[in-house]
């Protein structure tokens, strides 16, 4: 199901890329029944109607409340949907630090501005080489030091590559934190009045409602990929930096294109961050070669504290921005 | 009891039996300081950790660098007390008992720091329930129960007979719950041969597990860092280099429980120069050791400058500064000079040197948790100077200072149940000279 108000241009693509069975299974949930069925369940409507698209490209008219999500479990959150190994790619040459993947992921995950699961930073490699935007996400690593130091099991891997959270069993002892070299999990230093906003059961699938005292971190949105549907970092892009897909299938999507992930990573040297480390991670980048855009444009429309964020780094020192 | 026992008791039991006016206002001023903690405690618990210094780069601060610490300084006791007991040191018997009570109480209060940086108390008892064999913390959590138990009976193993003298002494005065407290807690010791001998093999035993508990504790509280990737932390050399520091620290604390207690009950005449330049030599054959352990391992990350190990450097030699250079050039120098060389080496200067090496333990662990959290491979971009850089709140210091009082109130209601000195004369001397000078 896709919600109208996603640009038309958009709708081609994405059906062939839920065609291609990113979810051949969830679609099957995701249809009108489905929903309806869960809106009965979960109480009540809000009277609000939304024009939505179902896989199969017919328009329906639906009650607001049905938009939400359906959540798993605990314990089925912990199996990871089967026959799925996820990716994520991100063009690097195409970012131009407009945040809207920061701000669309903590709208839907219900963050305070002070948690980011999806960070950009504004890096360069060395003093010669070009300064470049980094958007940075979990990288759901295939050997990933944060589930093995968890004392509890919290923290843990999917079959489907997902690194998830639970909530209700993190003892909040931070120990992941310095395990990630990748300084990617955030912690809740207090009850933030965000958490209140999502009055859905809590799921490590949605990451939310957060929780005071505990770990969290990007999570690939598997909710929303059960439905057919990319993460929120992919869907807000402006540009279509980041593209998503699955290993096993070849194929990753930004929404608009689609590629053969194979293919993409190698005609483009894509390349993992920090190899060195040997955390192998499920993100890859493409190295920031024909810009659309001056990094400079990435300090325009930023607010004061986000932008005052890089004015420690060679690259704003030099240009006295 | 034997006559020479007596004659100590007799000399101790002005303090067992009573606590003057100066002794209840240095215990009221302890337990101010504990209620100034409590309250701290209760505000991190109502608000949330935001009241600490502590944010999402820097993840820890302070209270594991405490929880380092108070672990570190609970190896003079079982370090120093279990070598010394098995070398049969003959100096040993004034100093023997205050370092067992270090270790046992330094060694209570250590893990309750950890607790302090635990975000969800309600759920600790996952770490049993759920609790993961992959997970150091759960090698700590099984390494420093067993450390607790461990050091629990090797010092009731080392008090039994005292607790049985006094059980004998019936011309001390004390109330009839005390002295039926004493009656039970010696197990109706009562020094036959058979006794003497049980006793004293179940010593030796204790005494040998307690050093390689120890060993293995410390280690496993180094790997916690060295087994992530964090520039710094991730170093071969963390756990004999966190052996050395704690059993240095240890000894540092030691030789400052010895004045302190040698002014205030007066043991001139039982704790004597001597014992502080022997406690002293081991602080320098320990400082020795110490000053190795750190220049091998900044020497490397140095020479090769890996990046992020550069980063790391620069930032100790920049921001921390003093820290570094009063941790591990002052640190490591003083003793050396202060012990190595004849003409300084005075009870007051030994003491003092002491205090230095305990301010300079402390801020070497500082220096190892909190600038590598502050030198993240992806650079910290914030514009919140409080989430890049870490400085510690009321809270945290009010809590650290409480750590300390309850330190000094638990070694002072110790000293009040039972002599801070061995009176028993019972154990076997093998070698009648010291063995260290």
């Amino acid at each position: 199901m896709i919600v109208e108000e996603e640009q038309t241009n958009k709708k081609n693509s994405r059906r062939q890329f839920l065609k291609k069975g990113l979810l051949a299974g969830a679609a099957v949930a995701a249809s009108g029944g489905m929903l309806k069925a869960y809106s009965e369940k979960t109480g009540g409507e809000s009277g609000e109607k939304v024009k939505v698209m179902t896989t199969n490209g017919e328009v329906m008219e639906v009650d607001k409340a049905m938009l939400k999500l359906p959540r798993v479990s605990i314990e089925e959150a912990h199996l990871g949907i089967p026959g799925k190994k996820f990716v994520m790619v991100i063009d690097l040459g195409k970012c131009k630090n407009a945040r809207k993947c920061v701000e669309g992921c903590q709208k839907a995950h219900h963050l305070p501005k002070s948690q980011e699961f999806m960070k950009v930073y504004l890096l360069q490699d060395s003093e010669k080489t070009s300064p470049y935007w980094f958007p940075k996400p979990c990288f759901h690593c295939d050997n990933p030091l944060c589930v093995s130091v968890c004392p509890v099991g919290a923290t843990f891997k999917r079959t489907d590559g997902i690194v998830l959270i639970d909530n209700n069993r993190c003892i909040g002892c931070k120990f992941c934190m310095t395990g990630c070299p990748y300084s990617t999990r955030v912690f809740a230093w207090k009850h933030y009045p965000e958490f209140d906003e999502d009055k859905q059961p809590y799921s490590p699938e949605a990451s939310s409602p957060g929780k005071e005292g505990t770990v969290s971190k990007c999570d690939f949105c598997p909710d929303l990929i059960r439905v057919g549907k990319v993460p929120y970092c992919v869907s807000s892009c402006p540009m279509g930096v980041i593209y998503f897909g699955d290993v096993d299938e070849d194929t990753v999507t930004n929404g608009t294109e689609t590629f053969q992930f194979s293919e993409l990573i190698r005609d483009r040297a894509g390349y993992r961050y920090l190899e060195v480390l040997g955390t192998r991670p499920c993100v890859y980048y493409l190295p920031p070669v024909d810009r659309q855009f001056p990094v400079d444009r990435g300090f325009n429309d930023l607010d004061e504290s986000v932008k005052n964020r890089y004015l420690n780094t060679p690259y704003a020192q030099k240009h006295k921005l | 009891m034997e006559n020479n026992e007596k004659q100590l008791l007799k000399e101790f039991a002005p303090q067992i039996e009573r606590t003057g006016v100066q002794g209840y206002i240095w215990i009221l001023f302890l337990l101010s300081v504990i209620g100034l903690g409590v309250f701290a405690f209760i505000q991190q618990v109502t608000k949330g950790h935001v009241v600490t210094g502590m944010r999402d780069n820097v993840v820890w601060g302070i209270y594991i660098v405490n929880f380092i610490f108070f672990m570190g300084v609970s190896y003079a006791g079982a370090l120093i007390s279990g070598t010394l007991h098995l070398f049969r040191t003959a100096w040993r018997k004034p100093v023997i008992r205050m370092a067992e009570f270090i270790t046992i109480i330094s060694l209570l209060i250590g893990p309750c720091y950890i607790l302090l940086c635990i975000g969800r108390l309600d759920k600790l008892h996952y770490l049993i329930l759920h609790g993961r064999i992959q997970s150091p913390i759960t090698w700590d959590v099984i390494a420093i129960s067993t450390d607790i138990f461990g050091c629990l009976i090797f010092l009731y193993l080392a008090v039994l007979r005292d607790l049985a003298n006094m059980r004998d002494f019936e011309e001390l005065q004390l109330p009839k719950w005390r002295k039926k407290l004493y009656r039970v807690l010696a197990l109706g010791y009562t020094g036959t041969e058979d006794q003497k001998k049980r006793l004293d093999r179940a010593t030796n035993i204790m005494a040998t597990m307690v050093i390689a508990i120890a060993i293995i504790v410390y280690s496993v509280l180094a790997w916690i860092f060295s087994v992530t990737l964090q520039p710094g932390w991730h170093s071969t050399i963390f756990g004999p280099y966190f052996v050395i520091a704690a059993v240095y620290s240890g000894s540092a604390v030691l030789i400052v429980a010895m004045w302190f207690f040698r002014k205030v009950y007066h043991l001139e005449q039982y704790i004597t120069k001597k014992h502080f330049i022997s406690v002293g030599v081991i602080m320098l054959v320990l400082a020795a050791f110490f000053g190795y352990f750190t220049f091998s391992d900044y020497l490397t990350k140095w020479y090769g400058s890996e990046k992020n190990d550069e980063l790391l450097i620069q930032l100790l030699f920049k921001e921390f500064y003093w820290p570094f250079i009063i941790s591990n050039y002052v640190g490591v120098l003083l003793p050396l000079l202060v012990v190595g060389i004849a003409k300084l080496r005075t009870i007051t200067n030994i003491t003092l040197t002491a205090v230095v090496v305990i301010i300079a333990l402390w801020l070497n662990r500082y220096l190892i948790v909190i600038p590598t959290l502050q030198s993240p491979y992806l650079p910290i971009q914030d514009s919140r100077p409080e989430w890049s850089i870490y400085s510690s709140t009321w809270v945290e210091w009010s809590l650290t200072a409480a750590g300390v009082a309850l330190f000094c109130l638990l070694f002072t209601i110790a000293s009040k149940f039972i002599p801070i000195v061995t009176v028993s004369g019972n154990v076997q001397e093998t070698k009648p000279e010291d063995v260290l000078i």
